[in-house]
């Protein structure tokens, strides 16, 4: 699919031939974000759907407290802090971004009095600027008033080094912040930024007050009381907070939302683990809302039976891959292994790479290890036939695979296992610790087998794994085995930052510590040419199209092969309503909205 | 004694704990959002890339000075978080700890006294029963009999209770009552057999004759003469579990959400927060060294033929 054939997608979507929902899924199903999709609707005029909340409240509160479960526990209440979606999720409910992204993509304004874009001219057409109009009638929960100062004060404090910030990423294509009136700012970046939202909307865009922070700002800001006490413009007003154990907030009597919100009180239980925060959901409805449901969907389709609770699954972008190593990873150069300066022995064999990707069996692995919570995938979702092309199919065939392997001059030994001029097919599989990961190993295993391929099995505790231990050899990072299994997280909501894990400037080597993205060590100079286009590209449709290239450059080359994709799933009692993840942004970004049945 | 001990305890620890593998900041590794620099300032600022001698040599003088450091994932300070939790983990384990020893000193001298009568086979069973099946299952079983199937206990444990008074205490033991219950009757199967056989060794000696003998009733001598001899090895035990009660009870607390100091371990542990680790560590051998202290003191009021010169 090409420019053109998205053109004409919008055009049908414009005349209304194709519902918004199915071009959605289709661009997801080619590997684009649905903020992306939402930029790309919003610039040909197609306005965004306003949220529909199914439940119209005369007054504010009178909803009792909401109950709700994180198993793993929150530690800190610092938006700039928050090195996980817990610590972003607990922050939410005091503190606010500009806007939200919506299961569609679209941004909702939040303390923003309109989402910016090329129409309402909020958005510079050299993509240079975007000017953000603020809520007038916001009040931080100790009566001072919200301004633009606070929205510069934010982007100040995240850049400070000595801040030691999380959020740093967001903002550092800023060059400055200049504040047109008290109520007005416009966001100058360094280059040309075609996703203009990343600072200040989504999970890593919330606000915290100038006046409380500032103080605090640089190497003392470990010490500002509100990093434990927030004060912050959301529906709720902090009350109580133990780091690693509960959250609990009341209602904000002067939120910024009509009517809204409409329970009294909030509280954020962590810890535990998950089946038991699906139980207390689904089955004995003790809590409202259980977050991140990793468990068998065995189990959540038996406790779903008892009917107090169901699960949400939200698309998303994660994604469980196999990645196949470019490099050598049983030869040491300069106290390296798997250097970009070596190749490895068979797995740069096309052959090889395409027969390995006809031995993943994704429906298996989908039937029997993920259920409702892991979907069989050939890029980065099953996009409807009609536009998934034939590059981008997956298939199960040993019969197939042997053959390519018997025709490219693999032939089996007496042991059973192919070899050619004297190298064997025998790979190292490595992945974390965690029971369906290991069953998935065991299902490849057995189909290589099967084809001639001997395979070793070996696990990594999850800590050690994704730890970024430059001396430990075992990390994701250091690859040191021929092909590795994880799930790597989209939760940005512009593939840019994501797609650069295959650039050739990314390649994670001794020199950067292990810290390059492009694992994998693949290194393609078109794809170095497509995204640096994609990067300065304004025509989010053109933008598009190269992202699709992207990834067509990637499963054409076998450089991973996606196994199943992962989509959010939370727990949420059949009586509360208006819950539903987004999917591009934190579980509680619709939190003003929820409310419960009597 | 017991100063060059602890040095030497940390040493091992904190030489442990800086060896293993892991980063604090592993969550960050994998969030493409977040460059690589700000991981690197990070551990600099927190000063992880020193060598392991001088990180020691800091925490130990900061230990000293009395300032714990601080976590690395919330950032606050380690004090404040044990204290936050000291109250919950006090509650739970001290009440487990009483339960036992409510239930195993009656049942384990009465055991004693009429050996292989009904009452101790009886005793005797359930004591194995109890010892033989680990927390985590009864833990589970009671879960699903009482929160699940009858439907008349929280299963999930809350440290603030929105309410005030009488019905605070209700609320608070209702939610209390399955962690306390598992962990209690536990305690109480092991150290019942304890202090049966305990009971069981003195009972018999020429000087619990002669105090029959000299007509003492039944209940004198039982209290007097045996039990407070019999009691030595039992207060070792016991001042060797103290200690435990601060540490909280890991797999109980994880199961029932309770937000006690064994949770603040192992989730320090999960994510690398070495400042936690140590403190709670390096606190729990402090008291190990100090209830043995104690216990030897007991002895010497339990026992006057025990004194120490």
């Amino acid at each position: 699919m090409d420019e053109r054939d998205i053109r004409e997608l919008i055009a049908q979507v414009k005349a209304g031939r194709l519902s918004r929902r199915a071009f959605l899924h289709t661009m997801l199903g080619l590997g684009l974000t649905a903020p992306l999709v939402g930029q790309m609707l919003a610039s040909v005029g197609i306005a965004s759907a306003q949220p529909k909340s199914s439940f119209t409240p005369t007054r504010r509160g009178g909803g009792g407290l909401l109950k709700t479960l994180w198993w793993q526990a929150p530690t800190l209440l610092n938006p700039h802090f928050a090195t996980g979606t817990k610590d972003q999720d607990a922050s939410r409910i005091f503190y606010e971004p500009l806007g939200s992204y919506d299961p569609d993509g679209n941004i909702l304004p939040v303390l923003a009095a309109e989402a910016p874009s090329l129409q309402n001219g909020l958005v510079a057409k050299d993509g240079l600027s975007v000017t953000w109009r603020l809520r007038k009638n916001v009040v931080w929960h100790d009566g001072k008033p919200f301004t633009a100062d606070d929205v510069v004060f934010n982007w100040e404090y995240a850049m400070d080094p000595a801040t030691a910030a999380v959020s740093i990423g967001q903002y550092r294509d800023i060059a400055r912040i200049e504040k047109l009136d008290t109520h007005t700012v416009k966001i100058v970046f360094k280059t040309p930024t075609p996703f203009w939202s990343a600072p200040f909307c989504g999970p890593t865009g919330m606000i915290v007050p100038k006046h409380l922070f500032e103080p605090f700002k640089g190497a003392k800001s470990r010490e500002a009381p509100t990093n434990l006490k927030p004060v912050g413009t959301g529906a709720y007003r902090f009350v109580d907070f133990k780091p690693g154990d509960i959250v609990r907030g009341e209602i904000n009597p002067r939120y910024h939302v009509p009517n809204r919100p409409f329970f009294d009180q909030i509280e954020l239980k962590g810890g535990g683990d998950a089946v038991s925060a699906a139980r207390a959901v689904i089955q004995t409805g003790e809590y409202d809302y259980a977050w991140n449901m990793q468990v068998e969907d065995d189990i959540l389709t038996r406790l779903e039976q008892s009917g107090k609770g169901r699960i949400d699954v939200a698309l998303g972008g994660n994604i469980e891959h196999i990645q196949l190593n470019s490099t050598d990873p049983w030869t040491e150069i300069e106290g390296e292994r798997s250097s970009i300066k070596t190749k490895h022995p068979f797995l740069t064999d096309p052959a090889v790479r395409q027969t390995l990707n006809l031995l993943v069996d994704r429906g298996a692995v989908q039937e029997q290890i993920y259920g409702r919570t892991g979907i069989a995938t050939a890029n980065f979702l099953n996009a409807p036939a009609r536009v998934q092309s034939k590059n981008t199919k997956w298939e199960f065939n040993v019969d197939k695979a042997s053959q390519i392997l018997e025709s490219s001059g693999w032939r089996r030994g007496s042991d059973g296992i192919r070899a050619k001029d004297g190298k064997k097919l025998k790979l190292v599989y490595q992945t974390a610790i965690n029971a369906p990961r290991q069953k998935n190993q065991q299902v490849v295993k057995q189909a290589c087998a099967k084809a001639g391929i001997e395979v070793d099995i070996k696990s990594v505790t999850a800590s050690v794994y994704f730890s970024s231990d430059p001396a430990n050899p075992d990390t994701y990072s250091h690859f040191s085995t021929d092909i590795q299994m994880y799930t790597t997280t989209m939760t940005q909501p512009d593939p840019q930052r994501f797609m650069d894990q295959f650039t050739s400037w990314e390649v994670a080597s001794r020199e950067n510590k292990w810290q390059g993205r492009n694992i994998t060590r693949w290194r393609n100079e078109e794809y170095d040419r497509l995204w640096k286009a994609a990067e300065a590209e304004m025509d989010p449709v053109k933008r598009a199209a190269l992202f699709i290239k992207m990834n067509d450059l990637v499963i054409q080359h076998t450089v991973v092969i996606p196994v199943v994709w992962r989509p959010r799933v939370a727990a949420i009692s059949n009586k509360l309503r208006d819950a539903n993840q987004s999917g591009w942004d934190s579980d509680f970004w619709a939190l003003p909205y929820w409310s419960k049945q009597g | 004694m017991a100063v060059p001990a602890l040095v030497g305890i940390s040493l091992v620890l904190f030489t442990v704990l800086a060896l293993a593998p892991g980063d604090p900041f592993e969550e960050l590794a994998t969030n493409p959002n977040v460059p690589a620099e700000v991981r690197q300032n990070l551990r600099v600022q927190f000063g992880l890339d020193d060598p392991v001698p001088v990180r020691y040599v800091r925490w130990l003088t900061s230990m000293v000075r009395g300032d714990w450091g601080f976590s690395f994932v919330s950032r606050v300070s380690v004090d404040a978080l044990i204290l936050q939790r000291l109250p919950t983990t006090l509650f739970v384990l001290g009440s487990a700890q009483l339960l036992g020893l409510l239930i195993a000193l009656p049942v384990g001298i009465f055991s004693a006294v009429r050996p292989y009568s009904l009452f101790d086979q009886v005793a005797t069973t359930l004591a194995f029963i109890g010892f033989s099946l680990p927390t985590f299952f009864t833990g589970l079983l009671f879960i699903l009999l009482f929160s699940i199937y009858l439907d008349w206990l929280p299963f999930i444990y809350r440290s603030d209770i929105d309410a005030s008074g009488l019905r605070w205490m209700w609320e608070s033991l209702k939610q209390g009552l399955m962690p306390i219950a598992v962990l209690g009757l536990f305690q109480g199967a092991s150290l019942t057999r304890f202090t049966r056989s305990a009971v069981l060794d003195v009972i018999r000696l020429d000087y619990v004759t002669t105090a029959r003998a000299k007509g003492l009733s039944e209940g004198a001598t039982i209290v007097k003469h045996v039990v407070r001899n019999a009691l030595i090895p039992v207060v070792t035990l016991v001042a060797l579990q103290v200690p435990a009660v601060f540490t909280g009870a890991v797999i109980t607390e994880q199961i029932f959400r309770v937000p006690g100091i064994g949770s603040l371990l192992i989730g320090a542990i999960l994510s690398n927060d070495t400042p936690v680790v140590m403190a709670i560590t390096f606190v729990f051998s402090c008291l190990v060294v100090l209830f043995n202290l104690i216990a030897d003191v007991i002895y010497g009021w339990l026992d006057p033929r025990i004194s120490y010169r």
